[in-house]
This record gives C-alpha cells, structure tokens and sequence, in this order.
C-alpha cells in the first residue's frame, strides 16, 4: 500500500497550527516557491525596477495581492494614511483636497481589471530570450479593485469648459506623472483604495492609485497624490522617452495607451513543465485585451497549421483576464503550442513576425504577438519561434 | 450635484505640489544655469549614474549622443537624439531626479543641468546660458519625429479579419530557441559570462573618474587597480593611502572576494575613514559583475 496512506502523518497525528500563528495568513510552506521574481540585467538597481508575476504557479483570474508584479520608478513609498491627501487643481471651477475619508464618502464601485505594463513580453520583440512564461508575460495582474469613479471627484471640482486633458501625479520619490485624456477619466477611471478586498499593498499604491481599464500600466499612477485638469497634454518622460513606440523608420508613435488582444499559455510552460507524462493532459492559460471582453481563444498543438477553440471558464469581465483550457490525450510527441486571443472588437492576436513586418523591432513596448512553447517528449518546455 | 467632500485647496498647497511643467513653458520657474555651471553640477550630482560626459554608466541612461541612430539595429535614445521637448527634462530632473537620489537642486542648478546636457549633445556652445526667458526657444532635433498612436488605422484592419483555423499553413520550423539563457540570476548566475563582464565594465565607468586599469594604468586620485583581485591591501607602494587603509595593511586584509564584496558594498562602513567617497554598489548581481571585471584584468 502506499505510505502516505498506510502511515499516518504527522498531519493526523498531531495537533495543527493554533489559531493565533498566523493572524495574517500565509500560503503554505511546500508553495515557498510560488514568489514574484525579478531579472537583476534588465534595470540599474532594486528601486527603478521590476518584477514579474509567478503566471505558471497561478490559475482562475484574480492574481493574489503578494503576488501582483511590482514596478517602481523610485522604491515603494510607504505612505501614511493619515497624512494622505489627494488634490485637484488646475481648469477647475472648485481647486479641492480630499483626504482618504472624504474619498471613502464618494459612491463607490468593485470592478476586476487587469494591469499590463507596455514593456510586458518587450523582452521577446528581437527574439525568443526568456525561459519562462513569469518573465516572458509576467508583468501583469488582474485585481478587482474597489474605488470611487474618478469621474465622482472631477465633478466635484467641477471642469471648466478648456479643461481637456489630466495630469496624475504621484506622491512618491520619482512623483509619477503621466497625461490622460479627459474623456478617459470621465468614462472608466477609478480612484481606487482596495484590492481584492483588502488594502491595496504598499507597492501597488496603497492607500490610494488610478485605475486606468485597458490602458498600459505605466498610467496606473500609485500613490495618488495631485490631478490637475489642464487644456494640452504634458508630454512628461514617461510618455516621450519611454512609453512610447520607435518604429523602424524612425519615428516615434505616442501615446500607445490601450493594450490590444493577447494570450499565452500559463502550464505547459518552461517553468511548469508536464511531469506526468503522456495521457490526459490540462493546458491552462491567459487571455484579455485592453478594448472588451475575449469571445474566443484558439489553441494550437502544430505550431499554427491547425487551430481548436479552447473552453473559458469563469467570469468574462471587461478588460479583464479570461481564463482559458484545453484538455487533450497527449501521446507523448514533441508539440509547438500557441494561443491566440479573439477580442469582443473583432481583433485577433497577431503573431510576432506580423507584429515586426510593421513596427520593426526597437518599439519594446506592446508586443502582443503569439507565443510559442515547444513542448517536448520528456515533459520539458522551451521558448522557440516557429516558422 | 456635488456631495460637498473635501475642502478648498490653499494657494500655498497648490504651489507646493503644482510642479509640472510643460513645452509651452508653463510651470517653468525664474532661474538661469550656465553650461559652465552645469558641468560642475553635474559631475557632482549626476555623473555617478549618467557619466561625466552624459555618457551613460552601467544600465543607467546616457543623456548624450546618439543623434541620427533612431534607425540603427541598437539605437541610442537620449535626450539630444531622441526626447521631443526639452520641457521634459525640467520637469523630470525636478520631479524625480533631485529626490531620492540625491540632494534636491536649486532651479538655477536644474538649468545649469540642462544647459550642460544640450551642450554634451553639441545643441549649444560652450558659453550658453539657459533661463526661463530663452528656454522654449530650444527646440530638440526629434520633435518632429512623434506622431499619434495610429494602430487603429494601421494595425487593426490587418488584425480583424477571419482567422484560419484548418491548413493554416504547409510546414513549421522552429526557427529561434533561447541560447543565452537569460533566466534570472538566482536560477543561473545571470547571464553568460561575457554578458556579467561586459556589466562590470559598464559598471567600472563609476570608478574612472578616480582610478585606471589595464595598460599603462598610472596612480591619480585612487590607486592602479591592476592585479587588485587576491592583492594584499595598502600594497601599492607609489601610492599614498590614508591612514584607515595602512591599518588595514597593518591588519594584512587581503582583496579577496568576500573583502572586495563588503568594501564595495558599503566603502565606508569597511574601512571607517577610507578618503573612498563612492558610496558602495547595494546590488549583489552588481558587485559580483564588478569584481569579475577587476579579476579578469589580471596583474
């Protein structure tokens, strides 16, 4: 018989954990491995830098808070509530300060979003480059984030008829800022203080960020401190040096805002590869797109020759992730599996070389091609291109 | 109907956090900087990151150069070849550059910046003065060069037509695989080998400005470091060390990797007096990339 049946366990034999061990509670110790992690090459050192979102340990939606990826331009403030404020100013009938309470008076609303950053994948644009699909995708949550419209406090403060364009700031040592268009703010944004229920974590903002649906991440400003309503763009270093597109004559495209349609493969993965063997086999992954909702994902095992549609389960929110299977009896044959998301605007994810013939290769930021992974007899899984 | 939340902002508040500025001029701030002014300023404050000819050092950005490369298969994107409005870095040098990692600047001294930076990329001459009364008379080369996100018109009518689903195509080839496994550094090291060198002696441009290596390498303010990698410390007889590094010669600390390691990690807090005024390398993957380079330039 098998022992872990057989023999009991210290598990059976023994008392558990009492209660009071764990008043905030924490995952497992056999899932220590299941931690955010970053690449040390890709930025100058720990507090203009990134790191990535654990995608092949994850399943269902919504990412946990301790595991969203983290981006900082200057560390993660830790912001006193108490001394918090948000200020409106600018093309404003009312120039207004809100603190956290004033904010938690405004009607509120829970929405589930993702959160891409525009460099997510900006690592594959020149080539395949790395071996997993946390590095590759993994600058990316999906949060359902409890917030006031941003709307509520513009019309509080009341926009003059000139006032066309935002600037949200951040109250953090790089003081984030980036340009939205008014239009934006009024139609989706949230002013949001919660995540997945709780507080949003210090890194993601807390107590207070801007979400921005379907728009890169970089927009998202954490610790929200300053909107001024203004009547032109500002054109800050986050959306003119970087943030935006160099294509291969050139030029520059700006203002790249919205993440269009894109899916990959979260297991099989380079680090999640099929121990088990040949037989039933679960693919799982991702897909969403910064314009709607995702009707279909398409699943291939050839490398693109032919394609299935793959079964969604769970909620089909607007820009926000969708979870995606596909079960098959494998036979053990080396495959080339590919996902390809379908949006609710007709869209269909590109592959990386169409992407490429248009943008060349110096744009980093929007890849949304298709991803390849090679999965081979023995279970393991690498990154390739395919023909 | 507003709910009547929150309270009237003061002037003063406004003041204190309305700090953005824009290409039109507006949020720039009385002041003026001279290219002279500049470059004394930014050796000081800037040159540790960006170099002292805005050069660039280790992964962070150089601010010069690079005009006509947008082109290139590695182009150098830097304020000169590519930022549209000079506004930009006003408003960022304000923002995020003079906080955090360093003391904050004066407005002069931002100007003075900024005036050394378009004359590192040959925009002015040597005895430029720059003021808020001239400051939108600049214009930089590449403002021309960014257009409105067009993927709608260009991309989307490519990307919305019927996908093919059976037969999509005759053959597949794997075509490209990961060669260099860039998985992170806790999983492999980070990188090749080449790759780690080639980091350290990115990194080394921090130590130039003080000490020389290779061929021909002379004492100046620092010590050769040639061979320095296993070199008993304090060891350079045609140099003058401070008297926190003879004791430590007295002590015969030897450079090996851990006292490497915990010298640059924190120079001062190693060697309590070192006449060292770097600051220390808080990277482990840095340091370790550092003293690869130091190791393999041998004796």
């Amino acid at each position: 018989g098998d022992p872990a049946i057989t023999e009991m366990q210290p598990w059976r034999r023994n008392l558990g954990d009492p209660i009071d061990d764990a008043l905030y509670g924490m995952p497992s110790p056999f899932e220590a491995d299941v931690i955010r992690g970053r690449v040390e090459w890709l930025t100058p050192d720990a507090y203009t830098a990134i790191n990535f979102t654990p995608l092949h340990e994850l399943d269902g939606i919504i990412t946990p808070n301790g595991l969203c990826f983290q981006r900082s331009h200057a560390g993660a403030a830790q912001v006193d509530p108490a001394k918090y404020r948000l200020m409106i100013n600018g093309l404003v009938e009312r120039p207004l300060v809100f603190t956290l309470q004033d904010l938690q008076r405004f009607p509120r609303e829970n929405r589930t979003y993702f959160l891409e950053c525009a460099a997510n994948s900006g690592m594959e644009w020149r080539g395949v480059q790395m071996d997993g699909v946390q590095f590759t995708h993994g600058m990316i949550h999906n949060v359902e984030y409890t917030g006031v419209p941003l709307r509520s406090l513009l019309e509080e403060a009341g926009v003059k008829t000139a006032g066309k364009w935002l600037l949200a700031e951040g109250s953090d040592a790089a003081a984030m800022s980036r340009s939205i268009p008014l239009e934006k703010a009024l139609d989706d944004c949230l002013v949001a203080f919660n995540m997945n229920g709780e507080a949003l974590r210090p890194e993601q903002g807390y107590p207070v960020r801007l979400v921005v649906p379907g728009w890169e991440g970089n927009m998202w400003v954490k610790w929200l401190r300053r909107i001024e309503v203004g009547d032109k763009p500002w054109h800050h270093r986050e959306e003119t040096s970087k943030y935006s597109d160099l294509m291969a004559d050139g030029r520059t495209r700006r203002f790249t805002w919205e993440m269009d349609a894109k899916s990959v493969i979260t297991s099989p993965s380079p680090q999640a590869p099929v121990l088990h063997g040949k037989g039933p086999l679960v693919v799982s992954g991702l897909a969403w797109s910064g314009r709607g909702t995702i009707p279909q994902v398409d699943i291939t095992l050839d490398g693109g020759i032919n394609w299935v549609k793959a079964r969604l389960s769970g909620p089909s929110f607007d820009k926000s992730l969708h979870r995606f299977y596909y079960e098959f009896d494998w036979d053990g044959r080396p495959l080339l599996l590919q996902s390809r998301a379908h949006d609710s605007t007709g869209y269909v994810q590109p592959t990386k070389e169409a992407l490429r013939k248009l943008r060349g290769v110096n744009s980093n930021y929007h890849n949304n091609g298709i991803q390849t992974w090679h999965l081979q007899s023995d279970g393991r899984v690498e990154n390739v291109e395919v023909s | 109907e507003p709910l009547g939340l929150g309270r009237v902002a003061e002037p003063d508040e406004i003041a204190a956090w309305d700090i953005d500025v824009r290409p039109d001029g507006t949020g720039l701030p009385a002041g003026s900087g001279s290219v002279a002014m500049g470059e004394e300023v930014f050796v000081e404050k800037c040159a540790a990151c960006h170099g002292d000819f805005a050069e660039g050092a280790g992964r962070w950005p150089a601010l010069g150069g690079g005009l006509d490369t947008l082109q290139d298969e590695r182009p150098t994107r830097t304020v000169g070849s590519f930022w549209p409005y000079l506004s930009t870095a006003y408003d960022f040098i304000n923002r995020a550059m003079t906080v955090g990692y360093g003391e904050p600047a004066s407005d002069d001294e931002i100007y003075a910046i900024i005036a050394y930076i378009l004359y590192s990329n040959d925009l002015v001459d040597d005895d430029f003065v720059l003021s808020r009364e001239n400051f939108t008379s600049i214009r930089l080369p590449n403002e021309g060069g960014f257009y409105m996100d067009d993927r709608i018109q260009t991309e989307h009518p490519l990307f919305t037509r019927p996908a093919c689903m059976k037969n999509c195509k005759d053959d597949v080839q794997i075509i490209a695989r990961v060669e260099t496994a860039f998985i992170p550094a806790e999983m492999n090291g980070g990188g090749t080998e080449q790759d780690h060198l080639a980091i350290g002696e990115a990194l080394f441009g921090q130590c130039r400005a003080c000490h020389q290596i290779g061929e021909g390498a002379q004492n100046g303010v620092g010590p050769v470091l040639n061979g320095i990698f296993d070199m008993p410390a304090g060891s350079n007889d045609g140099f003058g060390y401070s008297d926190a590094f003879a004791m430590m010669a007295d002590k015969e600390l030897v450079w090996d990797f851990d006292a490497l390691d915990a010298f640059l990690k924190d120079p001062q807090g190693f060697i309590p007096g070192t006449t060292m005024t770097f600051t220390g390398i808080e990277e482990d993957f840095d340091r370790n990339a550092l003293i690869a380079y130091l190791q393999a330039q041998g004796p």
